[in-house]
């Protein structure tokens, strides 16, 4: 079994939330943040077609660029900031060890 | 009323679950008619990911979730459902017989002895920006979510938001019937269909629009109605133009709405079962597929099956609480009818 990884919900500045998440079950961020508790709907159900598990990524490792329906997805939204992703489309690796993230207000 | 249509249950949402609660209800001799806010049947699986492989549909190694929706439709044929679509049920009420009274937004009316809410996650809404006072002029003011008739725009002076297909498509076709067009973007590029893009690039080109990238519409004005808008550059610098309408285009998003102010018990956003039947806490009220909830509720299209089938025997006591049912098999009883 490989090691769990750690990643961090700012729920207000300098609040954080440590999540342990396991890397060996193909989990998306997308399922670990709504495991937890979080208020996401992820109505697609992580095919990046309805953007309603977007988060911004504040810190952490470097993640592999976004596919161009994740993209795609980002672009109708009214709102992105410099780190939005959709966090279905994040994978849990251990290379995702340490990822600061903040979820983007609901419908948006 | 004119429209009054008269039914059996009457199903809340044309998805997969919904759709094939039509075929189980059809088994016990029950009529239904189905209302969904989209314009076509499908649900999620049409609207969002038709042509997207589904894998877990016993005895289909793999469909897409359009032809899903096709041989849903084409096995509830038989019973001859009636559908009411692009109108979203917006008024409930439980009248003293037990049977039910429901009113769309565009005042179809359908009365029916039992109900069963196979919403999904609501309806989908468009998604609206985070501007301060837009509610403010909605309705008629001059913020509108969605072209329903480009001819409502004819010579008049708007500005659209957006950076997606809708955004560019709307563009290319309302510049040549409203007097004035402006695109807000608030990139540099646009990543829908390249031939859109590109007829919008060259009407800004040409002058026929105006395009103003890496900005966003931050604030609007008007007394009572919309008469101009400011936006703002990413820069910084804002500049204050007049308009008559204000067409924000960001995609659809699903909202609860109207189900969740009809007196049912919720939790999160979903609507409380009791999994014998899939019954609310409203009697003759039913909720099936990923609108409800219950201990160990997985939001998959099989399971909203079994929960339709489940639904049937339930509303079929509700309607007829002295008749007994005994299950038929389809292979015993052949070819489905009516």
């Amino acid at each position: 079994m490989e090691e769990d990884i750690r990643i961090y919900v700012e729920e207000a500045p300098g609040q954080r939330t440590e999540l342990i998440g396991p890397t060996d079950m193909g989990l998306s961020l997308m399922e670990l943040l709504k495991a937890s508790g979080y208020d996401i709907q992820a109505t697609c159900g992580g095919m990046a077609l309805c953007a309603t598990c977007h988060v911004e990524v504040l810190a952490g490792p470097a993640l592999p660029e976004p596919e161009d329906a994740e993209l795609d997805m980002l672009e109708t939204l009214p709102v992105v900031h410099e780190g939005s992703r959709l966090s279905c489309q994040i994978r849990l690796t251990p290379r995702t060890d340490g990822l600061v993230v903040r979820l983007a207000p609901t419908g948006a | 009323m004119s429209n009054t249509i008269s039914t059996d249950i009457c199903i809340i949402g044309a998805g997969p679950v919904g759709l094939f609660a039509v075929f189980e209800a059809g088994l016990l001799k029950l009529r239904c008619h189905v209302v969904d806010a989209l314009p076509q049947p499908g649900g999620q699986l049409s609207e969002i990911y038709p042509k997207k492989p589904i894998y877990d549909i016993p005895g289909f190694p793999e469909i897409l979730a359009g032809d899903l929706v096709d041989n849903l439709m084409k096995q509830i044929e038989p019973f001859h459902p009636t559908f009411t679509l692009g109108e979203r049920v917006e008024h409930f009420a439980k009248l003293d017989d037990g049977t039910f009274q429901l009113h769309t937004t565009d005042g179809t009316e359908i009365h029916c002895k039992a109900v069963a809410i196979a919403g999904g996650l609501g309806s989908f809404e468009p998604r609206k920006p985070a501007v301060e006072n837009l509610e403010q002029f909605e309705g008629g003011k001059g913020v509108h979510y969605m072209v329903r008739d480009p001819e409502h725009f004819r010579d008049k002076k708007i500005v659209i938001a957006g950076g997606g297909d809708s955004a560019l498509d709307w563009t290319n076709f309302l510049a040549n019937v409203a007097s004035d067009v402006t695109l807000v973007h608030r990139g540099t590029t646009f990543r829908g269909a390249a031939d859109s893009a590109e007829k919008v690039q060259k009407l800004a080109e040409a002058g026929k629009i105006k395009l103003v990238l890496s900005s966003n519409v931050t604030h609007l004005h008007g007394n009572g109605k919309l008469s101009e808008v400011t936006i703002t550059a990413n820069t910084g610098t804002a500049e204050t133009v007049p308009l008559d309408c204000f067409i924000p285009l960001f995609g659809l998003t699903p909202k609860l709405g109207p189900i969740g102010e009809w007196g049912l018990e919720l939790e999160n956003d979903a609507v409380k079962v009791d999994t014998e039947a899939y019954s609310t806490s409203l009697p003759g009220v039913f909720a099936i597929g990923d609108i409800n909830t219950y201990p160990g509720k997985l939001k998959l299209i099989l399971c909203g099956f079994h929960e339709a089938a489940l639904m049937c025997q339930g509303a079929f006591k509700y309607i007829y609480p002295d008749k007994k049912y005994t299950l038929k098999y389809t292979t015993v009883n052949g070819a489905p009818s009516m």
